[in-house]
């Protein structure tokens, strides 16, 4: 018989560190399979955020800096502007990129730079232990909303890839999830799509991916992926939100 | 060589970065010192393998400027004090991956807001390391036109040879006042020692990682051990300083940067009304000149501290003269400039002093 | 279509997500713990080198919501 699903070339032999269910690891797989058939591991830089994600570049055997938390997309654009010709990609949770580094976020959006963003979306900052994010849902419990998230005191959950879209050196958005097969391989479609849309210079390119968080949720893994299909993709609709690529 | 030309200082300081192959600059603008990134837009403009970049915020430039120093470029940002105060999380960082870059901070009045006039009140600032964590930041002091071209020049080879971000501290008036500079001769961008650690994608080697996040704490630890080791191995190296008519002095005034002109200049009518006045300016803030001043300590009367500032520098002098002999402060904070006749006033009354208790 | 799963039982966390997508059902949790204190999944066919009779067609599906790249997936050629 064939192999035909197995580790991809870019993705070092370890183990994750992320909980049981998580989000991340499937993604940083996806990315790693995009870098593999694109062709691109020895030509690309990766920039880690702070969050559960910082030790992505114990996983991504391509070259990483680590950015200070929510400034991906500032580091981003100092590689890219000096190395045009490499592929530059941000890898950012929600509390990353959608709260401290929306300034950063929205004017490299602004400026086109020619930089991809991993938007790993799950509705609650996980590293410092399931505090309420710019995206937790109107009414969610965590640790720093324990009555649920009220939209009168601590605002609505915000669409960052919405606001991106309307800048203009936006060029390919698309909101996916990873909470079943066939978002999965459409993630992978779409982060493949994000890569190509830099690779030919058209501009910034964002995949926003709506991932359990199966220990902050405190969840079962299976009842987290119900949970996005059913609860979270209502308000974080799964769609293409910009393509003028 | 170039041949002598008179520009302010800020363009004095972007042209010698040019020349010292810095081929990055990011900034935000803010008085005063928006004519460095002016001139930096207008030089990158003409060199294709030059980029600037007007970010949205001084902590978007500074990260910028970590993107770019990644990638082996020699990279520049510059601001005034509230904007250098966002940028500390950056040198911060900067200091814990160990990646160098150049910041110039063209002090103002402050705290806050503050006003836009010339001011020496970040030294503790810049010289402490300024964000979190146990770091210092190469500090160096130009007081003259000249000096600003040569120590842009000292600070992009130091931060390249010691992987430590430096820092060109001047003020308002040091960045707009005009003199006659000579350039060194541009260096050959190529022909600048290779960086084996920058990021340029893994090709025909492995993968690197640039990184300040050691969550075992003996890895944290061993980081800033080595961190202490190279900032002893710079003080040993790089500390220095101007001695100005000290060999027979017995009142010596310690200032910086154009409040060491204005020492000078009271140092001058003093002399012409016999007191035996001397200067020590340090050049580099941090390391701090302790050595010299400590050896000639011991021969003074006294020591006069003189800061556009409430007092800051006075606590590295105190420290470096260990009660050696009296030390004493006299600072104008807020972006108010003092006159060398007023700084002459506060030597003759200290000399007057030194002469009735040595009679 | 004839295909083969195979677990790294050492990778696995146990958070069932293959078990909730494979058509034929045919993954179970383990009764003993792996070295990192997890229940990991494993096939619940027959024996995974008679391959005629595991009931596992290769979909890939455990693979692709495997968050630990634990599964890899073996599948006859198509002839």
């Amino acid at each position: 018989m064939k192999k035909i699903f197995s580790r991809p070339k870019s993705l070092k032999d370890v183990p994750f560190h992320y909980c049981p269910g998580c989000g991340h690891s499937v993604i940083h797989r996806l990315v790693c399979e995009v870098i593999d058939e694109l062709g691109i591991q020895d030509n690309c830089i990766g920039v880690p955020p702070a969050g559960c994600a910082v030790l992505a570049y114990n996983y991504f055997d391509v070259d990483m800096c680590e950015a200070p938390h929510g400034r991906a997309a500032a580091v981003a654009t100092g590689i890219k502007r000096m190395l045009p010709d490499r592929v530059v990609f941000t890898y950012q949770g929600d509390g990353d990129i959608a709260a401290i580094g929306t300034a950063e976020t929205i004017h490299a959006a602004n400026r086109g730079e020619r930089v991809t963003s991993i938007f790993v979306n799950n509705a609650v900052y996980g590293m410092t232990g399931g505090q309420m994010a710019p995206t937790t849902l109107p009414g969610q419990v965590t640790t720093t909303s324990p009555g649920g998230r009220s939209p009168l005191r601590d605002g609505n959950p915000l669409d960052l890839s919405a606001m991106l879209a309307l800048a203009a050196g936006s060029v390919y958005i698309e909101r996916t999830t990873v909470a079943n097969p066939k978002g999965v391989n459409r993630t992978k479609k779409a982060i493949r799509k994000a890569f190509q849309v830099q690779m030919e210079d058209k501009g910034f390119s964002l995949v926003e991916i709506l991932s359990p968080c199966p220990t902050n949720w405190k969840m079962t893994p299976t009842a987290s992926i119900h949970w996005v299909e059913e609860t979270m993709s209502k308000i974080f609709p799964i769609q293409v939100i910009k393509d003028v690529a | 060589m170039s041949a002598k030309t008179l520009m302010r200082g800020t363009h004095v300081l972007g042209e010698a970065a040019i020349r010292s192959g810095c081929r990055a600059y990011f900034g935000y603008p803010i008085t005063p010192q928006n004519e460095l990134p002016e001139y930096m837009s207008s030089a990158f403009a003409k060199m294709p393998d030059a980029v600037f970049v007007q970010a949205e915020s001084e902590l978007a430039s500074i990260n910028m400027v970590i993107g770019a120093s990644c990638t082996g470029a020699r990279v520049m940002t510059s601001s005034s004090s509230p904007g250098v105060s966002l940028k500390q999380e950056g040198i911060s960082y900067l200091a814990a991956m160990e990646l160098p870059a150049v910041i110039v901070n063209m002090m103002r009045g402050g705290p806050g807001l503050g006003n836009i006039a010339p001011a020496q009140s970040d030294y503790f600032q810049a010289t402490r390391g300024g964000g979190h964590g146990d770091y210092r930041v190469i500090v160096l002091a130009p007081a003259y036109g000249q000096e600003i071209a040569d120590m842009t020049r000292q600070a992009f080879d130091l931060a390249d040879k010691y992987r430590t971000p430096v820092m060109i501290l001047g003020d308002g008036m040091m960045g707009q006042m005009m003199e006659p500079v000579i350039f060194p001769d541009p260096v050959d961008v190529n022909a600048l020692p290779a960086k084996d650690w920058a990021l340029t994608g893994a090709k025909d080697r492995p993968s690197r990682i640039i990184r300040s996040l050691w969550l075992d704490p003996p890895k944290e630890e061993e980081l800033n051990w080595r961190l202490v080791r190279k900032y002893e191995v710079i003080t040993e190296d790089i500390t220095d300083q101007e001695i100005y008519l000290c060999d027979d002095a017995e009142i010596v005034i310690v200032a910086y940067g154009t409040a060491a002109r204005i020492a000078k200049g009271a140092v001058h009518r003093v002399r012409s009304q016999g007191v035996k006045a001397g200067l020590y300016r340090p050049k580099t803030l941090w390391p701090f000149p302790s050595h010299e001043l400590a050896a000639m300590s011991k021969d003074l009367h006294h020591i006069l501290v003189f800061e556009m500032s409430a007092g800051q520098m006075v606590e590295d002098v105190r420290l470096s003269v260990e009660g050696r002999c009296p030390v004493s402060f006299y600072g104008r904070p807020g972006g108010v400039v003092s006159t060398p006749e007023e700084i002459a006033g506060v030597l003759n009354s200290l000399g007057a002093n030194v002469v009735k208790k040595s009679a | 279509m004839k295909g083969r799963i195979n677990i790294d039982r050492e990778r696995c966390k146990g958070c069932e997500l293959c078990m909730t997508v494979c058509p034929k059902k045919k993954i179970g949790i383990s009764k003993k713990l792996n070295t990192k204190g997890y229940y990991p999944a494993e096939f619940s066919g027959d024996t995974p080198q008679d391959s005629d009779k595991t009931g596992c067609t290769g979909c890939s599906l455990c693979a692709i919501i495997c968050p630990d790249v634990a599964i890899e997936v073996y599948r006859e050629d198509k002839e």
